[in-house]
């Protein structure tokens, strides 16, 4: 038996939030993916939207190109909004 | 559990605005904050006494019908656990189980709690032997072939799920809250099901073959599920059980849309290589023989010509499910884990 093709699974935990990435699997096709994620990663509770993407239709950065990519960007401490203060009932901040 | 979701909730605010966007998303009615919180308990406020006018031995011998069924199928579908084609098929199987676990468990709960003996769920699960059963043959059998497993779960699940529909509107309060969580569940369990029949009956000449076989195999269960004891048929009109015999027409056409967007034909129909020319011959033709439904093959003391599993009458293979079934609770008895 050839092997399934692997996805990737989003999970939105409620409305309001984003869909998360938490994890992968392997299905046959689209519709079976979101069945096999239904089953693997919401079983406790965890979500009410999920998405899947084939793992070969996600583009990535490599780890080579890090530095160019990613350093850069850790020494603009002005690009951060922390200098608002954050009500204390805003949640998920 | 804790409670520790709701405390994290803003305060509700006054004349039922809105605080902030966030409480918004809230609409006050969803104490879930983080993964895994915010479970339900689906008898939560029910009233759990027995409706008047209804015989309580009666109920008790029902819901464990009911009951039993639901075990024992979760049983057959937890020894794919390490066997399953695919690790993904596996934990879908596993879910069904448990849910059908989760079941069992309300209905045994129910029947040891309106039956006046004062057994649990564990006792009733562990302790009794096959003749004290009450589930229907189609649940016990030995698994098959993964198409087999589809094949009995299709069968199963439209035929639950056909029953916990009218059970939903049952006399009795919990019967009908067990149907209501029940109905969410074994829908999907009919829709996997059903989405595996159409993969393997539409799908290559050999999946094709297999899925077929798994049909034929368990297809002469099936009238002893829409065969009603007496009990059931008492009960049903007194608006507590579902009658299975109303429950057929459903079942049928649920099957009948499977089929056919599977692209099999009807087990009960003769083999297309038994009817050359797609004629009225094949009909008279000779049939696969069934076997006789009202002749058990195993009957226990006390039982009778024409006992079905309702009646504790069962096949030999629900001797050893319940051998390993049972096989720790009695090795050791009142153990806690």
């Amino acid at each position: 038996m050839s092997e399934w093709p692997l996805y990737e699974v989003f999970v939105r935990s409620k409305r309001g939030l984003n869909h998360v990435h938490v994890g992968s699997l392997h299905a046959a096709d689209d519709e079976t993916a979101l069945r096999h994620a239904r089953d693997l990663y919401t079983r406790r509770n965890e979500g009410v939207s999920i998405w899947v993407v084939r793992s070969e239709h996600i583009t990535a950065t490599s780890p080579d190109e890090k530095d160019p990519f990613f350093a850069p960007s850790g020494d603009k401490v002005y690009r951060h909004p922390t200098f608002y203060a954050i009500p204390d009932d805003v949640p998920h901040m | 559990m804790s409670a520790a979701g709701t405390d994290h909730l803003p305060p509700a605010s006054p004349e039922g605005q809105h605080g902030n966007a966030y409480e918004a998303l809230n609409e006050g009615d969803d104490p879930r904050w983080a993964y895994g919180t915010g479970f339900a308990d689906p008898l939560a406020g029910v009233d759990t006494a027995v409706p008047e006018g209804v015989d309580a031995a009666e109920l008790a011998a029902y819901c464990l019908m009911l009951g039993d069924d639901a075990l024992i199928m979760s049983h057959r579908l937890q020894e794919w656990c390490a066997r399953a084609p695919e690790l993904e098929e596996e934990v879908a199987l596993a879910n069904i189980a448990l849910d059908l676990l989760g079941q069992a468990r309300l209905l045994l709960a129910r029947a040891g709690a309106v039956d006046g003996s004062g057994r649990d769920e564990d006792t009733l699960a562990f302790q009794r032997d096959p003749g004290e059963f009450r589930n229907v043959r189609l649940a016990e059998v030995p698994n098959g072939d993964f198409a087999h497993t589809t094949a009995r779960l299709l069968v199963f699940a439209t035929w639950r799920l056909a029953l916990l529909d009218r059970l939903a509107a049952s006399r009795d309060p919990v019967l009908a809250a067990v149907a209501a969580k029940g109905v969410k569940e074994v829908a999907y369990h009919r829709d996997y099901a059903a989405g595996w029949v159409v993969r393997l009956g539409d799908g290559t000449a050999y999946s094709r073959e297999r899925m077929a076989e798994g049909l034929a195999a368990v297809w002469p269960l099936v009238p002893e599920l829409f065969t009603p004891h007496p009990a059931e048929r008492r009960l049903a009109r007194a608006g507590v059980a579902a009658d299975p015999a109303a429950a057929r027409e459903e079942f049928d056409a649920t099957l009948a849309q499977v089929l056919t967007a599977a692209t099999l034909p009807h087990p009960a129909a003769p083999r297309r290589d038994d009817a050359p020319g797609g004629g009225a011959p094949g009909l008279d033709g000779p049939s696969t023989p069934s076997p006789d439904l009202r002749k058990p093959s195993a009957p226990g003391p006390g039982s009778q010509e024409g006992a079905l599993g309702r009646d504790g009458a069962h096949t030999p293979a629900l001797d050893g499910l319940l051998a390993e079934l049972q096989s720790v609770a009695r090795a050791h008895p009142g153990a806690r884990w």
